[in-house]
């Protein structure tokens, strides 16, 4: 292996291991991946280990556990460039439902033995604990975005990540509205594009898997969205997914339960 | 009496329902990629057709601010559905279009760039409104001093088959602009759909070669009358109107005033607005390089004056607010388009106000800030 | 209906989408921290025989896999064998220019936009009046009237930096004096061997006198200078169809089409960059316009 091709290191914290699976699933550019990049710990691909510093850690996972927040540590201290892969690193992801409930109650329900247990009263995205180099969004990623940043990195440019909503990738794809046209309540609006438009297209609401859009007018889409409501709830419940712990889908959760109260 | 001559320019004929198929196989057979409005998904988009019955006979569109319904009521007529979100732009300005790939070798670039393939497109059931919106897009993509090669290749070769729409949309203000609901712009053929008959008047060479060899029946005074009576009631059953008396000069005088402010607050800036606008011409480039850097490939997407990237430049963005992203379009559509083209860049199609989340209607905000300003 | 253009056969160059032609760095000039001027060359010789510029044009550098930056021509429109461009290393593109080395090779369309009214000004005075990077765009101007200097009444150039280490071809403001152009310098922190004024660039019009009606004011440089050398030029009487500005957005084709310079009206990569004031001005200052 050339001496000169940057080390990645890829790490999973509290998650599925969809977003890693998202890189081992690329099969034609994975190739092309190994060609470029010393893999030097992927526990998921290969059992090889190799101590580091690494030029490029990719975290997968939310922080989740005291361990957790010590391991982070460390690898940030390894990596020249961090990179936090997927919704559970960069907004805490689906675990962090926790954070909106008492999560030592959780525990007594779920296990017969809690005692045992090691855990953070909130899932937290990596940025909450160490400096975070790129955010890349999903759940689970794309797989072209996670290429674009790893081709950007190598070649030393910003990598090319859309700041707009998913409804330009309906309109591009040819998805016609389906909260226009079907009035299903769908947060598209305010999510960021990357997905390619996955649910919309498939007849459904997007749910907000790649956060909110930075431009974003959360009241006026609240507005239209609590008038769509099938069931009570459900604008609060769709912002409360799995992006629910990034601030702005957060705040607005918060204030229309305020509301609701 | 039946005829299978050809008819004359100019002309108007009319065919029996049935013999619409022989048109379109008559296209299909000169080579032309037949595409039109058809249901698929429960929902009304642009697709390939192939017949008479892959058009939404029996269906019609409810459309409001904001909402927009599908709905079979059962009727027998082809031609009688105000389109829905997409606009025959998708064909004539792709959505995505692969500009050049690079490859590098021995040091240097070497360019491949695709010649433009666009299909021979054949339009079927053009509305007024519409075929305003294509030659709006002519004037930016087909200037004198330059021509957008992706644009021409397409639009050089498209057979456009006009329809004059006779039962218009709530959403619908093309009377107000003069761009409907009767066919006034230059089409191949324009269709005027009648209970038994479809009249057609012969607006090109081509028209008229397709046409040629079919029964048709030159159009009786009665049918015709039938149709002006049916076009004149859709111009006053137009759902809604756009008072253009004062426009430019309330937009560009007043754009400072609050009432842009005010709209900011409802706009979501999702770009939907400028995404289904049949005029809307913004794109941007993006390159996609290789992970070894030794290829990219540049390619053209749809850009909205809405994405906060849009304005944005090495020192900050032009345009932070979403009130300043949306006085950009609405001064655009209806004011500085007018300085740039000659023409305003919005027909009245209405899809703006139908496919806005928010309910944002064009023709009400003009009027409060009209009755605002007074 | 299917339309008909008329002659323009694929690889017409007004049918061209971003395609560019290819250019090899010849020569890298330091200017300032940030700031270095890239000499090109076209590699293809019939490309090169035939490229002409006017001064205040622009071209588009495009780096393969990084994208386009609009970059002003700096250099003498009547010596085009190189053309020289001063870039700030401030973008995605820039930044990977600032890593490009003597020989290596770029993409070039242009050159596209308006040019510095050099007609119009020949029997007038000019006051060049600019800040900062606003000074390459105007530079070609300054070597027309150099080259063509008994057109032209008093030539006057007012130049602000922000400090003196930021200032761009400070050698050659003596070859400029020597050629008759009033050379005079401003910076807005001054270091220790610095002599000169301190303040900015709409200052310096207090510091010599001009035949306003007979003046034409030409300048580029930050907004907010710009809108204050405006003020000053109109306020000493210069009318304002005899006041040039060259204004920035982000020009992305270069040719009106993809939208995304609009001010008003107004492309700026075709219709500018640079506009006669009076055209400007019912757009200069709307906010976020």
């Amino acid at each position: 292996m050339s001496p000169h091709k940057p080390t990645l290191a890829v790490y999973k914290f509290s998650s599925c291991d969809g977003c890693q699976l998202s890189i081992l699933n690329m099969e034609d550019e994975l190739l092309d991946l190994a060609g470029a990049l010393d893999i030097a710990y992927f526990l998921e691909a290969t059992r090889a280990e190799r101590p580091g510093p690494y030029d490029i850690a990719i975290v997968e996972g939310s922080i989740t556990t005291p361990h957790e927040v010590e391991r982070i540590k460390e690898i940030r201290r390894q990596a020249k460039v961090l990179i936090a892969l997927g919704t559970c690193a960069t907004s805490g992801g689906i675990q962090a439902l926790r954070n909106f409930t008492d999560a030592k109650a959780l525990a007594n329900t779920v296990y017969d033995h809690p005692e045992y247990l090691h855990y953070l009263d909130t899932a937290t995205a990596i940025a909450e604990h160490v400096a975070v180099d790129l955010e890349l969004w999903g759940c689970p990623v794309n797989k072209g975005q996670v290429l674009e940043v790893i081709s950007a990195l190598l070649n030393n440019r910003r990598p090319n990540l859309p700041a707009y909503s998913v409804c330009l990738e309906c309109k591009r794809r040819g998805t016609i509205c389906v909260l226009v046209d079907k009035g299903i309540p769908c947060i598209g609006p305010a999510t960021q594009a990357g997905c390619g438009a996955i649910c919309p297209t498939s007849g459904r609401g997007c749910y907000g898997c790649f956060g909110p859009t930075r431009s974003t007018n959360l009241d006026s889409l609240t507005n239209i969205l609590t008038k769509l409501e099938r069931t009570p709830g459900e604008t609060v419940r769709l912002y409360r997914g799995i992006s629910g712990y990034a601030p702005a889908f957060r705040e607005i959760a918060d204030e229309l339960l305020k509301e609701a109260k | 009496m039946q005829s299978d001559r050809s008819p004359e320019i100019g002309s108007t004929v009319a065919i029996q329902k049935n013999v619409f198929n022989s048109l379109l196989s008559k296209l299909k057979e000169q080579g032309y990629e037949i595409v039109g409005p058809h249901v698929e998904n429960e929902t009304l988009v642009y697709a390939p057709i192939a017949k008479l019955e892959d058009l939404p006979r029996g269906f019609v569109t409810e459309q409001e601010a904001g909402s927009f319904r599908l709905v079979y009521t059962g009727h027998t007529r082809y031609f009688d559905i105000i389109p829905g979100a997409q606009s025959w732009k998708q064909y004539l300005f792709p959505s995505r279009a692969e500009l050049f790939t690079l490859r590098k070798a021995d040091g240097t670039w070497n360019m491949e760039t695709p010649r433009p393939t666009a299909p021979a497109y054949a339009f079927i059931g053009v509305r007024g409104c519409e075929l305003a919106a294509i030659q709006i897009q002519d004037n930016a993509f087909l200037r004198g001093d330059f021509t957008d090669p992706i644009y021409r290749a397409a639009r050089e070769k498209a057979f456009i088959l006009a329809v004059n729409c006779l039962h218009p949309a709530s959403t619908c203000f093309c009377a107000s602009m003069g761009t409907g609901p009767r066919v006034e712009g230059d089409a191949d053929l324009t269709l005027t759909e009648l209970e038994d008959v479809f009249l057609l008047n012969v607006g090109s060479e081509l028209g008229r070669n397709i046409l040629s060899g079919l029964p048709f029946e030159s159009a009786s005074a009665f049918v015709l009358n039938a149709a002006n009576r049916g076009l004149e009631r859709a111009a006053q059953q137009m759902g809604r109107s756009m008072d253009t008396s004062d426009l430019p000069d309330l937009i560009l005088n007043n754009l400072d005033h609050v009432h842009w402010r005010e709209i900011g607050e409802r706009c979501l800036s999702c770009a939907n607005c400028t995404q289904v606008c049949p005029t809307c011409f913004c794109w941007d480039a993006t390159d996609t390089l290789s992970l070894d850097g030794n290829q990219t490939r540049r390619e053209r997407v749809w850009d909205s004056c809405f994405n906060p990237g849009y304005s944005y430049q090495a020192g900050g963005n032009t345009r932070p607010t979403i009130h300043s992203r949306y006085r950009q379009w609405m001064s655009h559509k209806l004011g500085t388009w007018k300085v740039q083209y000659g023409t305003f860049g919005c027909t009245g199609c209405g899809r703006c106000i139908t496919w806005c989340p928010a309910a944002i209607d064009i023709t009400v905000e003009i009027a409060n800030l009209r009755k605002e300003i007074r | 209906m299917a339309t008909h253009v008329h002659s323009h056969s694929p690889a017409s160059p007004t049918e061209r989408l971003l395609e560019p032609v290819w250019a090899e760095v010849t020569a890298i000039t330091p200017e300032a921290e940030g700031i270095s001027t890239y000499w090109l060359k076209f590699s293809d010789p019939a490309v090169a025989a035939a490229y002409t510029f006017q001064p205040g044009q622009f071209n588009m550098i495009y780096l393969p896999g990084y994208g386009e930056a609009a970059i002003s021509i700096c250099s003498d429109p009547e010596s085009t064998s190189v053309i020289g461009h001063s870039i700030r290393f401030v973008g995605n593109v820039t930044r990977a220019i600032s890593r490009l080395k003597v020989g290596d090779v770029v993409g070039v369309r242009g050159p596209f936009g308006s040019a510095w009214p050099m007609k119009e000004m020949e029997g007038h005075d000019v006051i060049i009046a600019c800040g900062g990077i606003g000074l390459p765009p105007l530079r070609p101007a300054i070597y027309h009237i150099m080259n063509h200097r008994e057109k032209f009444g008093k030539v006057f150039l007012l130049y602000g930096a922000r400090t003196p280490k930021d200032m761009l071809y400070p050698t050659e403001f003596e070859e400029w004096e020597r050629a008759g152009i009033q050379v005079q310098v401003t910076v807005d922190r001054a270091d220790e061997d610095w002599q000169g004024q301190v303040g900015v660039v709409p200052m310096l019009f207090y510091r010599f006198r001009m035949d306003a009606p007979n003046s034409v004011v030409l300048t580029c440089g930050p907004e907010i200078m710009i809108r204050f050398v405006v003020y000053e030029g109109l306020a000493r009487r210069v009318p304002a169809d005899q006041i040039y500005v060259s204004l920035e957005r982000n020009m992305k084709c270069g040719q009106g089409s993809c939208g995304h310079c609009q001010l008003g009206p107004y492309f700026i990569c075709k219709d500018g960059p640079v506009f006669r004031f009076d055209t400007l001005q019912p757009y200069f200052n709307v906010e976020e316009f």
